[in-house]
């Protein structure tokens, strides 16, 4: 057994044992620590995958490559590289936070809960890690049955149409999916997807594998116009749940458009490129103007999610604006860094102001604006955490948000002036939104009694929140380590992008 | 005339069940009631000896024909019959507590599933009309005296009435295309009806006409659209370890029917039939999980669900390859187990004097039972085809065979109302998990049903994380 099926099958074995453990009702009070022991570990096994990465090689690493079912040449086929790889890490570091941050407030099943987060955990690096078509789609699918219980069971008022609606949007997206692996299944004779980048495809089938794709990934990121889950699902999934969606399932689908569709349809995705990019320029602007009207806080940070995940989808799809518009190749790879930049800082940073608003929730129960007012007053420990993460969201210099914004923008400005313009208005509206959101909670006059009575944060929640706020201030300051890993496995897309099939 | 005594062997699982029967019949009327537990055990025995001749040792693995070409058994008959047995013995034991407590433990219950199991059996291995009919009655009598069963319920005698008229009419309609089929052929031997329609150059209407009827008769068995009215009357209507039993192996032997009259008798016809399965099917599907959201009753959206998984397995056999039918016969066998496992959930809910057919009465049963509330998500999740359960890799297997013969538009709405009837699945998921219990009541099923039912919902997971092995046998039954 690699150390990948380690890490995918620890956690979900540890999620049954939970389970099961806690059959027995609410007296096993041992459940959060066997969780946070497992997700540690989890994490602590994932290190190596980062520290012993050769740079050297663009091949998969870590590959296990078995027979699963025979009939179908189903390959139960694991491997990972530069693209993976910081997105595995993310899933394993964010965890035991989600586990921490998860402590004292769940008071209803909590070993379900936990066990929930376990198996979700397993599930997500089984889709970063597969490398197989149908295992992909078992885990992306899969993934689907926690999600919908910890939003459904855990979530707030209107819990069951959120969670509901959640479920069949990303179902409904991802069924058209299976339709095309199986159709390139039968032309390769593999559903290995490395097989299939090799396939020859002409444009019309090209076309057709795009949109089907394009339905299970724009859900996913979410794009607009199908974004209209998200806001739902923040809004009643709980703490954890809001987290681990922001900060790890929204990627997928920037890294399913990595995995599948650039290399697989490169020509189609070249002839939709400019529709992709006018999609994500109005998620980055007309989001944003969204996000300004909000007034529940989980709502305004989940559009400027769909907002910050529009600079991934534009990143990704500049490229061919640039190369026709006489750019250069390394003006490509600015926008592919930035894409996979921007998806890790978003998480970091989405995820941090998750467990702030946790932290709020916890305390007030509200999520309205309007409830605040001066909580720098009472808890300024908290005001201090929480305004860096807001600076960090609007992208501020020196923190990660930064990064893969400007890198993005810098592409931009290759492929024509007005991309860059309207990408760049991010800087505005992300500053607008989140410093005004910052304005009307943390800073002023105390609003009410409520939030005079309100404690600052204890050592646990602290601790949480100073650690995001480290790794978002590194890599910001220093995302070499970040940007190196890539580099060899954005090369080899770049191979792919740039090479038609026709 | 000299008499030529035929080749029992191939029927000896029949022969065996029909002596067991008898045997079963006599003992019942020794029992007392109050050790009537033995009749089932030797309704099990029974089953296993039978089984033990369809796959035991010292068998042929090839395809053999007997009583002058009426009688076939071949690997589709081997693996057809030793999953009914398989199931109608679980069915079995799911039902005796359940029957016990609405005092309808006797031993006609058991008579009748195996007389029924007979009718399978027969079905299965026919190769002529007159086989095909009588194992049909055989079995149809069978399942209406059982929904008449519970002589107490007017429902139940309502929907065996509907049953009985409605499947006389369909047995009906059925008989007059093979009439048919007999008058234009001159045989009664499925295969030599083939090669005989193929010698003549042109579809007449008549022809035309026996293909029509013969395909309502099959799809009436089935429960597809148009012929599916019945199904949800009668999984309403009877009892729930009745509707056990006819929601789950009936299923098979319809199949087999679909594979000895459509395949072997008109595979010459193919290009009429399969159209008119395919629009069926198509019907059944949409139709099915349509309606299936606006119930309230569990047993009536299982049957609509019924109703969209047979639209599946039809897709399958319709699109015309030898992986399609392959597909769907690994689909029957994996809904028959799934419907199963479904099907218990309700009886093993169910307590003296309480029927818990209501969708609510599910509401909260994640408080109630944390373990079955899981195994129900398992059937559930499986139903919907969400991987790496076994439904899904039904699912799979059908959509594979159809994009390879570019049926793209029907691989695309069977994908999509898989997400329709997703949300009906997910509704069940919902009341079990999100809803707080009005029912506080603790489950009083004993331990075998209990035992057995988890082993049913884990399989949901383990065969669909090892389907390589089923797949591989559904493979080798039809070639």
């Amino acid at each position: 057994m690699g150390l990948l099926s380690v890490l995918i099958w620890l956690p979900i074995s540890g999620g049954l044992l939970l389970l099961i453990l806690g059959q027995k009702g609410e007296v096993f009070r041992l459940d959060r620590w066997l969780a946070l022991g497992l997700s540690t570990l989890t994490f602590f096994l994932s290190l190596p995958l980062y520290l012993s990465f050769d740079l050297a090689v663009s091949e998969m690493q870590w590959a296990e490559r078995f027979p699963w079912i025979e009939a179908f040449s189903i390959y139960y086929h694991l491997g990972v590289d530069g693209i993976s790889v910081p997105l595995i890490l993310l899933s394993t570091f964010l965890t035991p936070f989600i586990i921490i941050a998860g402590w004292e407030s769940i008071k209803q099943r909590p070993s379900q809960y936990f066990a929930a987060f376990l198996m979700l955990e397993g599930l997500m690096i089984g889709v970063f890690a597969s490398l197989d078509a149908i295992l992909f789609y078992v885990f992306w699918e899969a993934m689907l049955i926690p999600m919908f219980l910890i939003i459904g069971v855990w979530g707030g008022e209107r819990r069951v149409y959120a969670t509901l609606k959640f479920f069949l949007y990303t179902f409904l997206g991802s069924v058209l999916m299976l339709v095309a692996l199986i159709y390139m299944y039968l032309q390769a004779g593999s559903y290995g997807i490395l097989d299939f980048y090799q396939l020859p495809l002409n444009k019309t089938e090209q076309l057709f594998i795009f949109f089907a794709f394009l339905f299970a990934f724009a859900v996913k990121v979410p794009m607009w116009p199908v974004h209209t889950w998200l806001p739902d699902a923040h809004v009643e999934a709980p703490t954890g749940g809001s987290v681990i969606l922001a900060a790890v399932l929204l990627k997928m689908g920037g890294y399913g458009f990595i995995r599948f569709s650039l290399p697989i349809t490169p020509d189609a995705s070249s002839s939709m490129d400019l529709f992709m990019i006018i999609l994500s320029l109005i998620a980055v602007v007309y989001i944003g103007l969204v996000a300004l009207a909000q007034t529940d806080l989980k709502k305004l940070i989940a559009y400027s999610s769909i907002a910050h995940m529009g600079f991934v989808t534009l990143g990704l799809f500049i490229a061919w604006r640039i190369l026709l518009n006489g750019g250069t190749e390394s003006g490509v790879a600015f926008g592919l860094t930035g894409a996979m930049v921007q998806m890790i800082s978003h998480g970091l940073i989405s995820g941090a102001l998750f467990l702030c608003v946790g932290v709020l929730y916890d305390r007030m129960h509200s999520r309205d604006i309007s409830d605040y007012g001066g909580v720098v007053n009472t808890m300024p420990r908290f005001a201090a955490l929480m305004v860096f993460f807001a600076l960090a969201n609007a992208g501020l210099p020196g923190t990660s948000g930064f990064v893969g914004e400007f890198l993005v923008i810098l592409a931009s400005f290759q492929a024509g002036f007005w991309y860059a313009f309207f990408a760049a208005t991010t800087l505005i509206l992300g500053a607008a939104y989140t410093l005004w959101m910052v304005k009307r909670v943390v800073f002023g006059e105390i609003a009410n009694d409520r939030v005079n009575e309100l404690t600052d944060i204890n050592q646990r929640e602290f601790f949480l929140l100073a650690a995001l706020a480290v790794c978002i201030l590194g890599l910001g300051v220093y995302p070499q380590p970040l940007v190196e890993i890539m580099e060899p496995s954005i090369n080899v897309l770049i191979g792919h992008i740039t090479q038609t099939k026709l | 005339m000299e008499f030529i005594a035929p080749d029992f062997a191939p029927a000896m699982p029949e022969i065996v069940l029909s002596l067991g029967i008898c045997l079963v019949l006599l003992a019942d009327l020794f029992i007392p009631q109050k050790h009537r537990i033995a009749t089932l055990f030797l309704a099990l025995a029974t089953l296993t000896l039978t089984a033990w001749f369809v796959g035991g040792p010292g068998g042929s693995t090839g395809t053999i024909y007997s009583f002058s070409g009426s009688y076939i058994v071949d690997p589709l008959a081997r693996i057809l019959k030793s999953f009914s047995l398989l199931i109608v013995a679980i069915v079995f034991v799911y039902s005796h507590a359940y029957l016990r407590e609405r005092n309808l433990f006797k031993g006609e219950y058991y008579l009748l599933g195996l007389f029924a199991t007979l009718g399978i059996l027969v079905m299965i291995s026919a190769h002529s009309l007159i086989t095909v009919y009588l194992g049909l009655e055989l079995m149809s009598l069978a399942l209406y005296a059982m929904v008449a069963f519970d002589r107490e319920s007017p429902v139940a005698a309502e929907s065996a009435m509907k049953y009985f008229v409605l499947g006389a009419i369909a047995s009906g309609v059925l008989l007059y295309g093979m009439s048919i089929l007999y008058g234009l052929t001159g045989t009664l031997i499925i295969g030599d009806i083939n090669s005989s329609l193929a010698a003549q150059p042109s579809q007449t209407p008549a022809l035309l006409l026996a293909i029509g009827f013969v395909t309502a008769g099959i799809a009436f068995k089935f429960g597809a659209v148009p012929f599916h009215n019945w199904v949800p009357d009668v999984y309403q209507g009877a009892r729930t370890s009745v509707t056990l039993f006819i929601a789950t192996a009936p299923k098979l032997a319809a199949f087999a029917m679909l594979v000895r009259l459509m395949l072997t008798g008109l595979e010459s016809q193919a290009e009429v039939w399969q159209p008119l399965l395919m629009v069926l099917a198509l019907l059944s599907l949409i139709l099915g999980n349509v309606i299936a959201i606006a119930q309230t009753n569990l047993k009536r959206m299982l049957a609509y669900s019924t109703i969209a998984h047979v639209g599946f397995i039809l897709i399958g056999f319709a699109a015309g390859s030898i992986a399609g039918r392959q597909a769907a016969l690994f689909y029957a066998i994996v809904y028959s187990i799934m419907a199963a496992g479904a099907f218990a959930m309700v009886i093993m809910l169910s307590r003296k004097d309480f029927e818990s057919e209501d969708l609510d009465d599910l509401k909260g049963l994640n408080q109630r039972s944390p373990w079955f509330a899981a195994m129900m998500l398992l059937l559930m999740v499986s139903m919907i085809g969400i991987p790496p359960f076994i439904g899904f890799f039904a699912k799979l297997n059908v959509l594979s065979a159809l994009v390879a013969v570019d049926q793209f538009f029907v691989a695309v709405i069977g994908v999509l109302f898989s997400v329709v009837g997703a949300f009906y699945y997910l509704r069940v998921i919902r009341l079990m998990y999100f809803d707080t219990a009005t029912d506080q009541a603790a489950i009083e099923a004993g331990l075998d049903v209990r035992f057995l039912l988890s082993i049913n919902a884990l399989a949901m997971l383990l065969l669909g994380v090892f389907a390589d092995p089923l797949m591989k046998l559904c493979a080798a039954a039809i070639t």
